[in-house]
């Protein structure tokens, strides 16, 4: 079968020798989801490449690893799929650069966002506000008021969700429209959700070298549960606001509070672990030209997370307008970098997870 | 260190089993691997499991795999040719192999897809072969076992039954290294052909070795020339039919093909010569090696129809494919009338009737043909037809040193060695005189291997 990019095309030469083989079919999910086909469309190996988590097990296990003529690097190959897969099924097609140019890109709107707001917060008021803000009892909204801001963080948010919603029905598309049903989505979510894969079918992972000796899991659960707190903490004020009436700012131990300060924590602790190990990596194991956005990504989370408790620490002092801005211009740009650089990860390995809940269910299932 | 306790010589399962062994005894061991590190080990590198006994079932094994039964499917597969004692010492043994070699950090799984056949008898590592062997190397560096790559054991100073120093070469030239006591691991020596020549004649230059190039039994050479006693001679070996296709090295377990019992076998004259289903795989799986090796050119073709395409597990290479027998002989340089007559001819003798079942044998054989089809006989008749190329792949050799029941070489006059202990594919022969079963090698290593490991340890207390 003929691929439309050279890693596609890499990858479907591996997958014909791992078939051949199929040693490592108890390390991951990939190798029995392999053993499923015999030939591969653009869209299998996409689905096969989000279902790796590079782990990183399997190409020290190999026995055709370089320097051997084979040359199989099925963790460094997939990764490069899965690299050009975000960028592949990115909507609008316009953005699709944007993935390989993530890192600068993220830089400028970083800038230019906080930039903006600082603009804002002194253009829209008295001059000075943005140091003498928390003296005033409305605390930031004294600098953007709840409505603007809800407007503005709001349309990018609804941006942010449509943009990632057409990625990801292109992915689910072309991987064949799997009927999944809740039980599969049970069962990924599961999955997903303890990162069943990344343990190297239990010897545990490998990052720097070929000892499995790695913590990218114990990183990401931080980052991962550390992002959800947080979304959990925006949330909850929402209702408060809503529902309740009860405005910020909120005490740090009400509810939002905590849940934001537990999420912060997670946001600075996890990032700074997989920043770490993505600094000692193998370089056989990951993808070639997507730097900036694996590092970019990481590095918004830290920001925003390290700028969200820095808020609740030192809010009640004049540097409360600077870091307000810093922390709406992390979040902004974060909102709107979403459909177009590693966040989409997240949402591709879900579904492709899903799927494979669904064709091993329908696999095993007993012959009629 | 001026003298080692235990110097092992080579870096597969069973140099690995015998480190550990001796190091758990509290002894210093160095280990000399002669490969860089990326082909360190040998043919381990290439294997998935270990045939143990074992009474029950376990998390990864299907059915119990009794020792008498284990014993019986040996006796078989080398027609009664093996040290029985020793044998049954080993499969005694392989009992217990099954926990000590997880307590060394060896993790099994349940048999791979496409060896259901072998999910009772046989132990499947977890990440194959390689993992395996990455296990035992860490385990043995975190006791402090020394390892040596690109180190070749290539003369032995033997005094009487005693092992005294061994003749290294190194990246940094040869140097000579004292031990109070030898364990020969070094494997078989397929990859040296002008040896295999010796048993085989010009045959051996169309064998494809399916391991490294590094394993040229230099030890095995130096130890029989030194006055240990040689078993077995130098046309044994476990070779099976792999695609003609594959390197001349370390193809691997990719380029075997486990497609005979769908179709027929045809020799360059476009003839076929011997029994297609005499028995399912894998048990006949390791004599067509033997059967090609006799054929013209060492070289035959495994043909079949459509229907078969994907009845078996996939390999390397794709299948040579074509619209018509005689057009396949055409893109197979054999002779298309005789190829066209071949297979009318074996169509004509198909009886069939029953269900096709490959897992069994079924009855479904061939009537007035020479050689008969005695299983799975089915007409080749659906377009498009397919061929693999194949040639005999030699997975380890069998000729090497006499060992006795611990795992010690026995020198030219019967008398056992004081200090020199061997295991693995070098002392292989002891247990298979001939034939192969799945996994064996890798109970030989370990078994033999703890046993020299302890052997040399105890020596030198």
């Amino acid at each position: 079968m003929s691929h439309s990019t050279p890693a596609l095309t890499e990858a479907d030469r591996l997958m014909t020798v791992c078939n051949s083989c199929r040693y490592c079919e108890g390390l991951c999910a990939v190798f029995p989801a392999m053993e499923l086909k015999r030939s591969f469309s653009d869209g299998d190996l996409n689905h096969l490449a989000n279902l790796c988590h590079n782990c990183g097990a399997c190409y020290h296990d190999c026995q055709f690893t370089p320097p051997h003529e084979f040359a199989v690097n099925v963790p460094g190959t997939l990764a490069q799929v899965r690299a050009e897969s975000y960028a592949h099924y990115a909507w609008p097609k316009a953005a699709r650069p944007l993935f390989a140019r993530h890192g600068t890109a993220l830089a400028i709107g970083m800038t230019l966002v906080t930039a903006l707001f600082i603009l804002g917060f002194v253009a829209a008021n008295e001059p000075g506000a943005l140091l003498t803000a928390h003296l005033d009892d409305a605390r930031f909204y004294a600098l953007l008021p709840h409505e603007a801001m809800v407007a503005l963080f709001g349309a990018a948010f609804l941006w942010m969700l449509l943009a990632v919603f057409m990625g990801a029905r292109a992915f689910w598309r072309d991987t064949g429209t799997p009927q999944t049903e809740l039980r599969d989505h049970t069962q990924a979510t599961l999955d997903a959700a303890r990162l069943r894969y990344l343990d190297g079918g239990g010897m545990g992972c490998f990052n720097e070298d070929d000892q499995p000796t790695d913590r990218r899991r114990l990183w990401h659960h931080f980052t991962f549960y550390g992002f959800l707190l947080c979304l959990g903490a925006t949330s909850l004020a929402t209702v408060y606001h809503y529902v309740f009436g009860w405005e910020a700012p909120y005490t740090w131990h009400s509810g939002p509070a905590l849940l934001g300060i537990a999420g912060g924590i997670g946001l600075v602790i996890g990032p700074l672990g997989l920043l770490s190990a993505k600094r000692a990596r193998m370089q056989e194991l990951g993808a070639v030209g997507f730097r900036g956005m694996e590092v970019g990504f990481i590095l918004m989370l830290l920001i925003t997370g390290a700028s969200g408790l820095a808020l609740r620490v030192l809010g009640e002092t004049a540097l409360l307008g600077p870091l307000l801005a810093l922390h709406l211009g992390a979040v902004l740009t974060f909102f709107l970098s979403m459909p177009y650089g590693k966040f989409v990860h997240g949402l591709y390995r879900y579904l492709a997870l899903s799927r494979h809940a669904r064709d091993m269910r329908v696999a095993l299932a007993p012959k009629r | 260190m001026a003298v080692w306790d235990v110097l092992v010589a080579g870096g597969g399962n069973a140099a690995l089993c015998a480190a550990i062994a001796a190091r758990r005894a509290g002894r210093s061991v160095l280990v000399l691997e002669k490969a860089p590190k990326f082909y360190r080990g040998g043919n381990t590198r290439h294997t998935r499991n270990m045939r143990c006994a074992h009474d029950t079932a376990t998390g990864t094994l299907t059915g119990p795999y009794t020792g008498d039964e284990f014993m019986e499917d040996l006796l078989r597969v080398t027609s009664g040719n093996t040290d029985e004692a020793l044998s049954r010492m080993m499969i005694d043994r392989s009992y217990e192999m099954l926990d000590w070699i997880q307590q060394q950090g060896v993790r099994f799984q349940p048999s791979l897809g496409g060896t259901l056949s072998l999910g009772r008898t046989n132990s499947f590592f977890l990440g194959g072969g390689r993992s395996m062997l990455n296990a035992l190397y860490r385990t043995a560096e975190g006791l402090g076992v020394e390892i040596r790559y690109e180190h070749e054991v290539t003369e032995v100073e033997i005094d009487g039954p005693s092992f005294r120093a061994a003749t290294v070469t190194t990246p940094a030239g040869p140097t000579r290294i004292e031990a109070r006591s030898l364990v020969a691991a070094s494997g078989g020596f397929q990859a040296d052909i002008d040896w295999l020549k010796q048993g085989w004649g010009d045959r051996a230059e169309n064998f494809l070795i399916r391991g490294t190039p590094y394993n040229k039994g230099s030890l095995t050479r130096a130890l029989i020339d030194s006055g240990v006693r040689q078993i077995g001679d130098a046309t044994q070996c476990h070779a099976v039919a792999i695609d003609a296709r594959a390197p001349q090295f370390d193809g691997g377990i990719i380029t075997r093909l486990d497609c005979v019992v769908f179709g027929i076998v045809v020799n360059k004259h476009a003839k076929r010569f011997y029994d297609e289903g005499e028995d399912i795989w894998p048990k006949r799986y390791a004599i067509w090696g033997r059967l090609v090796a006799d054929q013209p050119d060492q070289i035959a073709w495994i043909l079949f129809d459509a229907p078969n395409l994907e009845k078996f597990m996939p390999s390397l290479f794709p299948p040579i494919e074509a619209g018509s027998i005689a057009e396949l002989a055409e893109k197979l340089s054999l002779d298309p009338a005789q190829l066209v007559e071949t297979v009318e001819t074996f169509n004509a003798s198909v009886v069939g009737g029953r269900p096709f079942n490959h897992v069994e044998p079924d009855g479904n054989r061939t009537e007035g043909l020479t050689p008969e089809k005695s299983n799975w006989a089915q007409r080749i008749e659906t377009a498009p037809f397919y061929a693999y190329p194949v040639r005999p792949g030699i997975t380890f050799t069998y000729l090497g040193v006499r060992v006795d029941d611990r795992a010690r070489m026995v020198m030219q006059d019967g008398q056992p060695a004081e200090n020199m202990f061997a295991a693995g594919e070098i002392m292989a022969g002891n247990v298979l005189g001939q034939g192969y079963a799945a996994g064996i090698g890798m109970t030989i290593g370990a078994v033999f291997g703890r046993l020299a490991g302890q052997g040399a340890a105890a020596h030198v207390s």
